[in-house]
């Protein structure tokens, strides 16, 4: 970030950002910001469009309308999937490959400053899984490696699509305390869940996405 | 964020590949055994008169290849797909092309490469005269890695339609036609003792044309399929 920004610009910043599938829209027009140290929980039921939201920011998908700023200036898809780490619902790593390796290739792909894999398996409660194919894992555990790569990026912004799915109490514990430490230290986050129920530690934003308003 | 080096992010592509390959190594012998397998039905279908396999060696053997790697297309980026890892590839900080790049590289090396290698055992299946050999072998070595090339780009653009195994064959079809034509070209009139340094030269432009654009068209195609 230049040293001429106000520190409290805000990291993300949504204006109109709307997004219509086959000319049917599926959120928006939204209006929201993210500053730096703050979490933004985006509520709604199934259908209601926080994956695509999601993916839209993620810069997997082009929005149909509106404008989204990253650190103050307005960017594209690009710069979008450049400046933020994403956990989707799919594993994103290689079911024929151990856990280690699997964050060995992340790690090289993403930069970042080097870490301790190994420790950082550890956690994550997968210790002794080094060698694990991930194939063998079960879906909590699946979770908790992308977590694992998640922390490893040093991206600013993490996007987490409904990051408590399949994890045990331990887990959602595990999920709080990352993100606390994302928001320590400058960064923001942004998660989607269908129910408020483990809402982060931090200070918290929601943004509501109302039902979809597709035909049945 | 600090950006890997490009050199970091292509060599841990190629090992994850590498070892992706080994761990399914026997998916990975299928080309090889399905181009020996065609190559060796032509002898016994046509009978074992070594002038008339000779004289249809050089399309035979180019045929075999050429389907071979059609067969492993489809699997090109289908694993990426469902579980996550194209995603995760298309939001690191280096370029996507270059990744895809990497992928195509490791994909020849693995698929058409051992092809290649074992072309003069299969060339002596069908009789093919030996000084034909160095020709069918050039070609070959400028060919394969082109069909990868373009069969990247086809593969991209069908990376979004489930089973896509027979459109993607439609659309890769056109493209390798003229692979084809100036591989086995070249060693059919080499056989006739005509000049055939032109195709191979063609061959070879072809694969330096795509090398730069096929994994840009590519990550464009990835791009707008994942969409």
């Amino acid at each position: 970030m230049k040293p001429s920004e106000p520190a409290d610009a805000p990291l993300l910043q949504a204006r109109g950002l709307a997004f219509s599938r086959n000319e049917e829209p599926v959120f928006g027009p939204l209006d929201f910001e993210l500053r730096p140290g703050e979490a933004l929980l985006v509520l709604g039921g199934n259908g209601a469009g926080k994956t695509t939201l999601l993916r839209v920011l993620a810069g997997l998908l082009d929005a149909s309308g509106g404008e989204v700023r990253l650190q103050g200036r307005p960017v594209d898809r690009d710069h979008l999937a450049r400046g933020s780490a994403y956990l989707g619902h799919l594993p994103g790593h290689k079911g024929e490959l151990g856990t280690l390796e699997n964050l060995q290739f992340a790690q090289a792909i993403n930069g970042g400053a080097p870490a301790d894999l190994e420790q950082a398996l550890a956690e994550v409660g997968l210790a002794g899984y080094e060698d694990t194919p991930a194939r063998r894992l079960s879906a909590g555990q699946n979770k908790r490696l992308g977590l694992a790569r998640l922390r490893l990026q040093s991206a600013p912004l993490w996007l987490l699509d409904e990051p408590y799915a399949n994890l045990d109490l331990d887990g959602i514990v595990l999920v709080n305390r990352l993100i606390q430490e994302q928001v320590a230290r400058g960064g923001a986050v942004l998660l989607t869940t269908h129910g408020a129920y483990a809402a982060p530690p931090v200070p918290v934003r929601t943004l509501a996405l109302g039902p979809s308003r597709r035909p049945a | 964020m600090s950006a890997p080096s490009l050199l970091a992010a292509a060599k841990a592509q190629a090992r994850r590949d590498l070892r992706l390959v080994w761990r399914r190594r026997g998916d990975a012998a299928q080309p090889l055994l399905f181009a020996l397998m065609v190559v060796a039905l032509f002898p016994l279908a046509l009978g074992s008169d070594p002038q008339q396999l000779a004289k249809i060696a050089p399309g035979v053997l180019w045929v075999a290849v050429l389907l071979a790697g059609l067969l492993t297309l489809d699997s090109l980026y289908r694993g990426d797909l469902e579980d996550g890892s194209l995603e995760q590839m298309l939001l690191a900080p280096v370029p996507l092309a270059w990744l895809l790049a990497v992928r195509v590289a490791v994909h020849w090396a693995t698929t058409a490469l051992p092809l290649v290698l074992v072309a003069p055992l299969l060339a002596e299946f069908l009789f093919l005269p030996g000084e034909l050999l160095p020709v069918l072998m050039v070609s070959l070595a400028l060919g394969t890695p082109l069909l990868s090339l373009l069969g990247a780009v086809v593969a991209a653009l069908t990376v979004g339609i489930r089973r896509s195994g027979m459109l993607l064959a439609l659309l890769a079809l056109p493209l390798f036609l003229p692979v084809l034509v100036f591989g086995a070209g070249s060693v059919m009139a080499a056989a006739q003792g005509l000049p055939w340094a032109g195709a191979l030269l063609l061959l070879a432009a072809g694969l330096v044309l795509a090398l730069v654009l096929a994994p840009l068209a590519a990550a464009a195609a990835i791009r707008i399929a994942l969409t």
